[in-house]
């Protein structure tokens, strides 16, 4: 079993070198970082432009800037943005506050999806089963831009009627804000909290319809039959025997949830003003940054793959049958 | 029904007289539609959909107002009958605005719905069928662009097609989306492929390429019918996500995404700017899903595979 | 104890059921799956509950233990001992369930849940029902219950997970699940229905021995007639949701009242029975059960029906001889008849003599044909880490006009030997010829054109027809890929139909719309229309009801007799091959260890593994069944990634255990070649020269 992780992690990493490489020659190919330097008005003489160009590496042929960047990323070093910043500088924090989210709205859902999903199952076709339904296809349907915008507008009124500001619209914490060390904790969650809802919605409704179905499988099989031809009653096979192997499935989907939640993401920093990596993959694009935007193509290339390597680990713990294989 | 058992001299097989089938058998075709129709939300989708395409495409024939159209005297006017979602501070008009992004946006949600769900039958049914090498490379592809979320790298080549035709649009969104369906394909054709219809085929001489035209393909119609459906939900929030960044559809085109994208900043004064194209938007993709998961319960009433969607 | 004369049991009956009726929502209206019901079993009693498919027997017993869906809709009563069970609410019937009535399910692969030791599955069952219990003593009783029902080394194998389990010994695994509560009544449904012969000879000896502990009453499910003559003491035979015939075993089998029991009988081919007398095919096929029409539901597939069979159902009634009643007008008639054969006035096949074998062409030669599969790990990098030895080396030939059957257990590598005769590739090792062309060194276009001399017919009548094409096509397709017109196939189509026994009309049809007999029906026409020379079986007629299959046996034999075809015919079923074939091959683990003309095999087998198969086929008759001897295997099928040295029988072989200890040393060093049969004294035949078997120590038992 280790082995195979092993393995497996190996293939992970070829990969992700692959998947940067492709994204950061795409990128070489139809950026043009001196664009804006170009179009300065007056327009800057050759000599600047020759000379951002070279700082650029942008004479080079693409595969061998690409090296020179990743040579630098093994030794820690991202390399320079288009209007001469250190990506370094930056990576560490914009990756925090990324993660954050990502995090909390991973646990968040997926618990409250199971839930949900298992509630919906055993109760089919009651009208719980028909609102949690509706509920996920709803959320399914709405792009996260449009839910985060909803909230804000859901949530204006509150503040309203509350006359101060419960819950913040923009940025990680206030500008310029001073107290206690504990006053900035709870500001952070001000800010923090309907993010982590706008991120979390979508997790919840894609994790409870798949438990659902698992969870109907389930209720078919013939070893819940087994278990209450025992003398266990339905609840109690379901929820012994029912319940852990429903979660088995789930495991798998973790990692394709998290495809879906690297997109939101994006939005939800965007719309929530959090300087994080997918708020940066935005900026990158409209800088026409290669390197920005590999570094961001590295970091959710290895988010993907962890998850998918969490994935299976999660898969071999739930499974006895993959474990001992 | 009884078949009397002296009937022997006119049969060519003495031992076993001719049978009729069982009555009664309901025909597939009406099974289906009675099952589609027992659905609620399928079929209200149904009607919805029809509605939305009819609003999309017969409306700027009699609406006054074209979306290019500006009109000095309403300049961020709430909806009226005059100017039934009211207008933006250009004093454009938001409803012919909206039935021109609802078009672009379902044109281009069906485009590259028919291309990924093609091109995922075509590389899942090969992967599964000829299996080996072919299984493992083009799997491989499939796990590489899985790694490579299909906006980062729209956004990326988004430079290409500022000024270019949104067809090109059309064909990246294509190109980045077939993956999963590709998957669920492979999937399906590794089990019909040990399927005996499928021996018995093969067993006769027939050509791979045949067998899957001809066998494989249409045991899944029902599969790529729903997951076609489905697709077109996704390519529409996919081409709105990328043109509220300005990567997807340009100015002076409009999209459901570009005018979110300028109704958002405005959300909390303006409301009808966010709300009237964000609620078409979220009715369109809530409709075609369920109208999947109504053409999924018709089809495939069995069916309990889980549907990934990344 | 019943008395086995009578067979009544009113006075201490264990379980009664009165006018039960079960009935189900679908999508073409209510399904009434069991229509006024009774049923009793006696305490200690063994209850053979026998019919075919949607005769309502699982859902009697599903109705009993309470675990119908909750859209299932159930009138009557059933009682147990003095408790009413019907209406009770599920933890009231869950105190009954696994204490009192124990359940033993069909498909033994998916009864257990997966991520549970087997260990804690069958502890459980004990701690439930009793609170007092401490786990360490329940895990301690569950290791014995596992060593009872005769798995080896309990106390480790009780750590394992299902899925490390073999069917039989998952089976045992649950039938140890139903004694541990020693319960008053056990419902087994088809326990033996997923097994092999020889574990399902060493299931029913552990039920046997199950009752022998508890004394419980069994209800047997099944729609083997042979398991029940063997096993129960009475006999109830379901047909369309009711009983339609019960009474004592012997009387069941001797003296039948009603005609579909009198036609089941004749529709088993017989293990004792040499070949040659036609099977009796029920025809048609078991009614829907939405709407059923008035009168007796069997009156459309009866000989005997009159007008007052199609307008009222009879009940039952008793036929005289004690504890037998039958639901039928006719009972009279069906008690005159002598045999199946004249009431169901069957015609049989007239065999013509065939030439001597060695004057014969060999249409089918196969020679020391190797097919090993590797067993690989890793996904990026793989490697071989064992080799499935699937086939190992197997030679046999067959000549025209004749059907060689090709027997043995799953995993025995039949289907394997199959798919390589019929992938015409080259094979890993040996050889493969056809017509006497070898297929190894042959292009694409000849080997094309041979694919004509031989087709197949596969197992599974709804997975070998597309279920998207229209039956005419199905049959056409093998005209159209190798070039006939439209025209040409169309009118060979009409031809083809009616040779199987269907209507032309039938071509616009889709498969779904017919029976599981009449797709196999179409099946054979598509192998047929090429007017092949050699025609490959993969057990056609194993997924087929007993009454159906009679149909397509006969069929089958009759086709090869027109038409002078040869079968490969695979099977698992000895008493098929029995009936059909002329030569026998029986395969185990990769290999072919007994070969020879049937009645020589059947009668005379050599290798102790031919023995003990042949041992352990039930036959429907329960004289026959209780004096017989039955040789059980101990274990299951080692894995072919890992044969035994020398040979491959021996760790199950009862001779092997038996022999000293030098004796027993060829059979671990040396593997047995095929030699020629030892001519059994009492026999004068002479075409024994072709029976050969590959044991050390051969010996006519």
């Amino acid at each position: 079993m280790a082995r195979f992780l092993t393995r497996r992690l190996l293939n992970y990493v070829v990969l992700c070198v692959l998947a940067t490489f492709l994204a950061y020659a795409l990128a070489s190919l139809t950026f043009d970082p001196l664009a804006r330097l170009r179009e300065r008005n007056p327009p800057p003489p050759a000599t600047t432009i020759a000379a951002k160009e070279a700082a650029l590496n942008l004479d080079e042929p693409i595969p061998l800037r690409f090296s020179t960047w990743a040579t630098g990323v093994v030794a820690g070093d991202f390399g320079e943005t288009v209007t001469a910043g250190e990506i370094s500088d930056q990576l560490w924090r914009r990756v925090g506050v990324s993660l954050r989210l990502f995090l909390l709205g991973t646990v968040i859902g997926v618990v409250l999806g199971v839930i949900l999903g298992v509630v919906s199952a055993i109760r089919q076709y009651k009208i719980s089963d028909y609102v949690t339904t509706l509920f996920s296809f709803l959320v399914l349907s709405t792009p996260v831009f449009v839910i985060g915008t909803l909230l804000k507008v859901a949530w204006l009124p509150v503040n309203q009627a509350a006359g101060t500001q419960i819950l913040y619209f923009t940025g990680e914490f206030s500008a310029g804000f001073s107290g206690t060390w504990w006053e900035g904790v709870v500001n952070r969650l001000q800010h923090l909290v309907l993010p982590t809802v706008a991120i979390a919605l979508g997790q919840i409704a894609y994790f409870s319809r798949y438990q659902r179905s698992a969870m109907l499988d389930v209720l078919g099989s013939d070893f819940l039959r087994t278990a209450q031809a025992k003398g266990l009653t339905r609840r109690r096979a379901l929820f012994k025997h029912g319940l852990r192997t429903a979660l088995i499935p789930m495991a798998t989907l973790f990692a394709f949830g998290f495809g879906l939640l690297i997109t939101g993401g994006v939005f939800t920093e965007r719309i929530f003003g959090f300087f994080g990596m997918g708020d940066w993959l935005i900026t990158g694009v409209a800088q026409q940054d290669a390197n920005i935007v590999a570094t961001v193509t590295l970091f959710i290339a290895v988010l993907v793959l962890f998850s998918g390597w969490l994935s299976d680990v999660l898969y071999a713990a739930l499974d006895p049958r993959v474990r001992l294989s | 029904m009884a078949v009397p058992m002296t009937e022997t001299a006119a049969s060519p097989a003495r031992t076993s007289s001719p049978i009729t089938p069982p009555k009664g058998a309901t025909g597939r075709g009406r099974l289906v539609r009675r099952r589609f129709r027992r659905n609620t939300f399928g079929m209200v989708s149904g009607v919805v959909l029809i509605l939305l395409f009819v609003g999309a495409f017969v409306s700027p024939w009699f609406y006054p107002f074209d979306y290019r159209q500006q009109d000095d005297l309403f300049l961020l006017t709430p909806p009226s009958p005059t100017h039934w979602f009211g207008t933006s501070k250009l004093g454009e008009d938001l409803f012919a605005q909206t039935m021109r992004g609802l078009q672009k946006s379902l044109v281009i949600g069906l485009l590259v719905a028919a291309l990924s769900t093609g091109l995922a039958a075509v590389v899942g049914a090969a992967a599964g069928y000829f299996g080996k090498a072919t299984d493992r490379s083009l799997m491989w592809v499939v796990d590489l662009l899985l790694v490579l979320p299909s906006f980062l790298v729209v956004a990326i080549l988004s430079p290409l097609f500022r000024g270019g035709s949104w067809l090109l649009l059309v064909l990246l969104l294509g190109l980045f989306s077939w993956m999963i369906t590709a998957r669920i394909v492979r999937g399906m054709t590794l089990s019909l492929r040990e399927r005996e219809f499928v021996k018995a085929a093969r067993f006769m001489g027939m050509p791979a390429w045949q067998i899957i035209l001809k066998h494989l393909l249409p045991n899944m119609a029902s599969l790529l019918i729903i997951d076609a459906t489905v697709n077109v939900g996704a390519a529409i929030l996919a081409e709105t996500s990328l043109s509220f960044f300005g990567f997807g559809i340009q100015p002076p085109d409009v999209s459901l995404g570009t005018l979110i994208a300028s109704g958002t900043e405005s959300a909390l004064t303006f409301p009808w700017l966010f709300l009237f194209p964000a609620g078409l938007l979220v009715l369109t993709v809530l409709a075609v899903n369920f109208l999947g998961d109504g053409l999924r319960d018709a089809l495939d009433p069995t069916s309990t595979r889980s549907r990934r969607r990344g | 104890m019943v008395d086995r004369a009578t067979g009544r049991s009113d006075g201490n009956a264990v379980l009664a059921v009165r006018d039960l009726a079960v009935s189900f929502p679908s999508e073409s209206g209510r399904i009434d799956a069991v229509r006024g019901l009774d049923l009793d079993i006696a305490a200690g009693e063994v209850l053979g509950v026998v019919g075919e498919s949607g005769s309502g027997k699982s859902v009697t017993a599903l109705a009993t233990m309470g675990l119908l869906p909750p859209q299932a809709r159930v009138t009557g009563s059933i009682r147990f001992r003095d408790t009413e069970l019907l209406g009770r609410t599920d933890s009231e019937l869950s105190a009954i369930r696994g204490r009192h009535i124990a359940m033993v399910f069909q498909d033994p692969l998916s009864a257990l849940t997966p991520i549970f030791t087997v260990g804690d599955q069958i502890a459980e069952a004990l701690l439930i029902h009793d609170r007092a219990l401490s786990t360490a003593a329940a895990a301690k009783r569950a290791v014995e219950l596992l060593d009872v029902v005769g798995i080896p080394q309990a106390a480790r194998r009780a750590q394992a997970f299902p899925h490390e389990f073999s069917g039989g010994m998952r089976q045992r695994a649950v039938i140890a699940m139903a004694i541990a509560n020693e319960p008053d009544l056990i419902i087994a449904d088809e326990p033996t229905t997923a097994l092999d012969v020889t574990v399902q000879a060493q299931v029913l000896d552990v039920l046997a021995t199950a009752k022998k502990l508890t004394g419980a009453a069994i209800m047997m499910i099944t729609h083997d007639l042979g398991v029940v003559a063997g096993f129960a003491d009475r006999v109830a035979v379901m047909y369309a949701g009711r009983t339609v015939e019960t009474g004592p075993v012997d009387a069941i089998f001797e003296t039948p009242g009603m005609p579909y029991t009198l036609g089941l009988l004749g529709s088993i081919p017989r293990l004792d029975r040499a070949q040659r007398e036609p099977l009796v095919p029920i025809e048609g096929h078991p009614p829907s059960m939405v709407d059923l029409a008035p009168g007796c539901p069997f009156a459309p597939r009866c000989p005997l029906a009159v007008t007052r069979c199609r307008t009222n159902e009879p009940d039952l009634e008793p036929l005289g001889d004690a504890g037998h009643d039958a639901a039928c007008w006719r009972t009279a008639e069906v008690r005159n008849a002598k045999a199946a054969t004249d009431v169901f006035d069957i015609v049989a096949v007239e065999h013509h003599t065939l030439e001597a074998r060695s004057e014969r062409p060999v249409v089918l030669a196969v020679d020391d044909l190797v097919k090993h599969y590797p067993v690989t790990s890793g996904t990026l990098l793989r490697r071989r880490v064992g080799t499935v030895y699937a086939v190992d080396g197997i030679s046999f030939d067959i000549r025209e006009g004749e059907v060689l059957g090709l027997v043995g257990e799953s995993g025995c590598g039949k289907s394997t030997t199959l798919l390589e005769i019929l992938a015409m590739d080259r094979p890993q090792a040996g050889s493969v010829q056809v017509l006497g062309r070898d297929v190894a060194g042959m292009d694409r276009r000849s080997r094309r054109a041979l694919r004509r001399d031989l087709q197949v017919v596969f197992q599974d009548p709804i997975a070998s027809l597309d279920p998207r094409m229209p039956v005419g096509d199905v049959i056409a397709e093998p005209l159209r890929v190798h070039g006939f017109s439209a025209d040409q196939a169309r009118a060979r189509v009409t031809e083809l139909l009616g040779l199987v026994g269907l209507r032309p009309e039938h071509v616009d049809r889709y498969p779904a719309e017919f029976s599981g007999g009449q797709r196999q029906r179409i099946g054979i026409a598509r192998a047929l229309a090429l007017e092949p020379r050699v025609l490959v079986l993969d057990e056609p007629v194993s997924a087929l009801d007993v009454s159906i299959q009679a149909g397509v046996v006969n069929l089958l034999d009759e086709l090869r007799e027109r038409l002078g075809l040869a079968y490969l015919f695979v099977a698992h079923d000895l008493s098929v091959v029995r009936h059909i074939a002329d030569r026998v091959a029986v395969m185990y683990l990769g290999r072919i260890v007994e070969i020879g003309d049937v009645d020589a095999v059947f009668e005379r087998p050599q290798h102790p593994y031919t023995q003990a198969l042949i041992s352990a086929i039930p036959i429907p008759d329960p004289h026959r069944e209780r004096t017989r001897e039955r040789i059980l295997l101990t274990g299951d099928l080692p894995s072919p990634v890992d044969p035994p040295s020398g040979c491959r029988f021996r760790s199950r072989c009862p001779l092997f255990a038996e022999l000293t200890e030098d004796l027993a040393q060829v059979c671990i060093d040396t593997d047995p070649p095929r030699r020629p049969a030892r001519r059994a004294p009492e026999s004068g035949r002479t075409d024994d020269s072709d029976h050969e078997a590959a044991c050390h120590h051969a010996r006519v038992r």
